[in-house]
């Protein structure tokens, strides 16, 4: 048994507190001990994006950061973007233009959509409107949706069609 | 602690609307798309074990001893299994050659190769637990090549074999080999004006699909096991595990879980017997789920192929003859390769029509990772040989490519190599003609309207190693053919049990089949054919498990055709039984009981002519007709060993792509820019879905093309097993994908539907790599293209 440590934090607006073993990161505290299984775990390196959640309303890789400095942050996950019954616009968006097949990059697709969406409309530049130092909200063109949501992957391909999801909702 | 997670109800019914030929939405989709989908990883069970495989560090080695006594004292471990611990005399598996060991016997045959299993209360307990355990090997001589595969004193891989095809192989290290002859190829020749030859090559390719392999076994009190596990197949799986576990198959009860992604990589087992011995062994559930470095060797991969080929042609344009020689590497166990080598073999030539052929094709035992299905299998590795020839003969001969390829397209009744007559629509030139006809996508479309340019549009993207200096395009082609469904005599059928009653005063029809969907939009057909058929609202999907008949496999492009045909076919059974229900409770009230066409229409029995009947809440009253048939597709025969001859397919799907590309001639560096594709499906039973499934199969050639290679060193280890040093496209790498679908219906299949998932696959590899020709004046005759191809560095 490894040194303990515990940990508070809100998930989906509620409080979760558990002793954790040091090692653990944040994404096997949602699926292992929070039970919230919508973020995945395609390769635990933060290569693929599939375990994309939101911290404090910014992207992260959640296999990439320790459970235990999560203490006193929101997080939300895709089971926390929904409002009961209906669904977040992105949510409908992904359904509506068949944005994925398997799923399984969908739920990290999503939340990453949704900080993207939220980074241009607070005027966060990409690396390529960086060259022009743009002021207020960045148009999110299929070139910045693609330079912005390339960190997931999607194996089944479904690119075409996450780009013009993400669009129709940043508009 | 934790609630128990297992698919109890993965597809609920749906309220979506929406027969045959309609834009349905998934009737999964919302559970995808809120994070309540249970894949095969999520599963849980309250006091499960974790399971964890030792796998080889050797691709060829014997066992000399394996000591597990230090592993078995770690606190928190419940079991160690090696060999000695199988249950039963049945210690291999495999799909049609059972000669891949449950666990590694006296000798590992590859890097990866499970040699041990650990169950622990946690799963870094159980992988630590692993590395305890003191496995002695004596690394052989390692077989890597058709080279030392096929020399005299070759190490076998599987001495002493009896399955099916060793009597027939020139070496013992030769899975199978299928030639086919047909014509006079030396007359043939000799009319030529032009002859071109090559030799191919085409690296190792990997599904790479982001679910892992993993699945949960749960120990049963009858002494079986449910299992709920994503796989392509769940009755192959049983008819492999059952044996093994030593108990009949109906106390092996399996379930789909959610499968992320197959692409071919979940046609063979993975970790399922390995969870249900640990999980009878110990008396409690066992989760497995591999991480991303052990699935690059838990599934198997594309065969890396060998491809030498030679064309003639006159002057005039028209092929005269092709000889050609495909060396597939099936790796350390057989697989799939038997089948690869079938499609290899019989789709050589092409879409095209050549009278006069020389063929063979083999598969290798080596020490290389296993190889087996992946989406296109065998026709993938031919269409980048046969293409990049008909792009020789073209140039030599001073044609346009397009139009070469159009004057020896095949069409409705040609006659294969094999002397099959194609009997169905075979729109090749009308594909090629489509797709030239598009408009090409700007030039420079990294220029703005400042000063800056947009680096995403160059080679080398946010790289930002130019701003178009040095960057040439290239435009190229390509064309394939694949065929669909189980061939080669293969009894390829599906089950269905469609069950149709009244529920809360409205007719519901539940759709129960055994087919994996794996993201493919095969429920989402079910629907649309249920709909359709019985003319009701509601259809509800019951989880695919066995407690239904087989459905086959989700491959071979074959599950709309084949499960889809079952639904339709056990629809029009349940419809009939419908109408007799009808006819006895109401026939005497009309004539046209009697004497008409009679459909189910919007919840009501109507004439042809449109009148209605009666409500189909009244025909069934308190009754549910439930019924469950079989459906197959016409049948095929084997290939003749000798002449390859025989009728052994029993579809096929056409695709033409259009790549158009920047390079980069200084770097090495290749953008594609866009990847049209024409593709005829027959009938589209759902637009939306068929268009994904075009740019999917599209974007998974493009990686095969520029990016997607596992490298094997000589010592035939794998070198690069993890997502920083094996690319898939992103999305920045996925260029715009215009797709234009033709609709030409095959007689023999249901509803003239075709099987669409792999051609797109196929030529989308040789349309890229013929536009960076274009832009290079290279010869390019391996896939992947990497930078120093371009540099000559």
């Amino acid at each position: 048994m490894g040194a303990m440590t515990a940990v508070t934090l809100h998930i989906n607006g509620e409080r979760f507190s558990r002793e954790l073993d040091n090692r653990t990161t944040l994404l096997d505290l949602l699926r292992e001990h929070a039970h919230l299984s919508g973020a995945k775990k395609g390769c635990d390196h933060g290569q693929c994006g599939a375990c994309t959640v939101l911290l404090d309303g910014r992207r992260v890789n959640a296999c990439l950061l320790l459970a235990v400095s999560m203490d006193g942050t929101d997080v939300t996950t895709i089971e926390g973007l929904s409002d009961g019954n209906a669904l977040h616009p992105l949510q409908q968006a992904f359904l509506d233009h068949d944005a994925f097949q398997c799923g399984f990059c969908t739920p990290g697709q999503i939340c990453s959509a949704v900080a993207a969406i939220a980074e241009a409309r607070a005027g966060w530049p990409s690396v390529v409107t960086a060259q022009d130092e743009p002021e207020g909200p960045v148009e999110l063109t299929a070139p910045e949706v693609r330079e912005r949501m390339s960190g997931n992957l999607c194996r089944c391909g479904a690119y075409v069609n996450i780009v013009s999801a993400v669009r129709e909702v940043a508009r | 602690m934790g609630a128990t997670r297992i698919p109890g109800n993965i597809t609920q019914g749906s309220t979506a609307k929406g027969g045959i030929g309609e834009s349905t939405l998934r009737p999964d989709g919302t559970l995808k798309v809120t994070g309540e989908f249970a894949y095969s990883s999520d599963m849980w069970h309250e006091d499960m074990l974790w399971g964890f495989t030792l796998r080889s560090p050797h691709a060829h080695a014997e066992i000399k001893s394996i000591d597990t006594s230090e592993a078995l004292a770690q606190a928190g471990v419940y079991a160690v299994l090696t060999y000695d611990d199988l249950p039963t005399d049945v210690k291999n598996y495999g799909l049609e050659i059972q000669d891949t060991p449950v666990l590694a016997h006296g000798r590992v045959r590859h890097h990866g190769e499970p040699v041990a299993l650990v169950a622990a209360d946690h799963p870094e307990t159980a992988r630590r637990a692993a590395a305890k355990i003191k496995v002695e090997y004596v690394q052989l001589p390692v077989v890597h090549d058709e080279q030392t595969a096929l020399a005299e004193d070759a190490p076998l891989l599987h001495p002493g074999r009896d399955d099916h095809h060793a009597g027939h192989v020139p070496h013992p290290n030769v899975v199978h080999r299928q030639p086919i002859h047909r014509g006079d190829v030396a007359a043939a020749r000799a009319r030529a004006d032009v002859i071109v030859s090559g030799e191919y090559v085409v690296g190792m390719q990997d599904q790479a699909f982001l679910g892992p392999e993993s699945g949960l076994a749960v120990p049963a009190e009858d002494g079986g096991v449910d299992l709920y596990i994503a796989t392509q197949w769940l009755h192959s799986d049983l008819r492999q595990i059952a044996p093994v576990l030593g108990l009949p198959p109906e106390k092996v009860r399996m379930t789909l879980s959610g499968v992320g992604g197959a692409f071919g990589g979940r046609e063979d087992l993975s970790m399922q017997i390995h969870a249900c011995l640990l999980a009878l062994r110990t008396g409690k559930p066992v989760k497995i789920v591999y991480n991303r470095f052990e699935s690059f060797f838990g599934h198997v991969h594309r065969h890396p192929a060998k491809l030498w080929y030679e064309h003639g042609a006159t002057k005039d344009g028209k092929l005269t003859h092709m000889r050609c020689r495909i060396v597939l590497d099936g790796g350390a166990y057989a697989s799939a390769s038997p089948a690869v080598v079938g499609n290899a073999s019989s789709l050589s030539v092409g879409p095209y029509v050549i009278d006069d052929v020389e063929i063979e094709a083999v598969a290798l035992y080596t020490n290389n990772p296993p190889c087996g299905a992946m989406r296109g299998f065998g026709a993938v590795q031919a269409c980048f040989a046969y293409e990049a020839q008909m792009d020789k003969l073209a140039a030599e001969l001073g044609m346009d490519p397009v139009e070469f390829r159009r004057l020896n397209a095949m069409s409705q009744g040609t006659l294969l190599p094999t002397g099959q007559v194609v009997d169905s629509p075979a729109p090749v030139a009308e594909l090629l003609r489509r797709i030239k006809a598009m408009p090409l996508p700007p030039e420079r479309q990294w220029e703005t309207a400042g000063e800056s340019a947009d680096v995403r549009a160059l080679p080398g993207g946010l790289s930002n190693t130019t701003h178009g200096e040095g960057v040439v395009r290239g435009v190229g082609y390509a064309v394939g053919i694949k065929n669909v469904g189980f061939s080669e005599g293969f009894d390829d059928y599906s089950t269905a049990r469609v069950r149709l009653e009244v529920v809360g005063g409205e007719p519901v029809a539940v759709v129960h089949t055994a087919m994996a969907e794996v993201g493919q939009g095969g429920v989402t057909v079910h629907a649309q054919i249920a709909r359709t058929e019985l003319g009701v609202t509601q259809v509800t999907i019951h989880p695919a498990d066995t407690q239904v008949g087989s459905a086959g496999s989700t491959s071979a492009s074959r599950q709309t055709y084949v499960t889809g045909g079952a639904v339709k076919n056990t629809c029009e059974a349940v419809r009939e039984k419908v109408l007799e229900l009808g006819r006895a409770r109401f026939g005497s009230y009309h004539p046209a009981w009697a004497t008409a066409e009679l459909l189910l229409e919007s919840g009501k029995v109507v004439t042809d002519g449109g009148e209605v009947l009666a409500d189909l809440v009244e025909v069934l009253e308190g009754e549910a007709i439930d019924l469950e048939l079989e459906w197959r597709h016409r049948p095929t025969e084997a290939f003749d060993l000798h002449t390859g001859q025989g009728n052994g397919h029993v579809q096929y799907s056409f695709a033409a792509h259009r790549a158009v590309v920047e390079v980069d001639t200084e770097l090495g560096l290749v953008k594609v820019v866009e990847l049209a594709c024409a593709q005829d499906v027959g009938r589209a039973l759902n637009p939306l879905s068929v268009v994904g499934q075009i740019q999917g199969g599209t974007t998974q050639g493009l990686g095969l093309a520029v990016m997607e290679e596992i490298v094997v060193s000589k010592e035939a280890k794998v070198r690069n097993p993890s997502f920083t040093d094996y690319l898939i496209p992103t999305i920045l790498d996925t260029p715009t994908i215009p797709v234009d679908v033709l609709e030409l219906a095959d007689e023999h299949a249901p509803y003239g539907l075709r099987g669409i998932g792999e051609a797109p696959t196929l030529s989308s590899t040789p349309a890229v790599v013929s536009a960076i020709r274009a832009a290079t004046g290279l010869a390019l005759n391996r896939v992947p293209v990497r930078p120093e191809h371009l540099t000559g560095t």
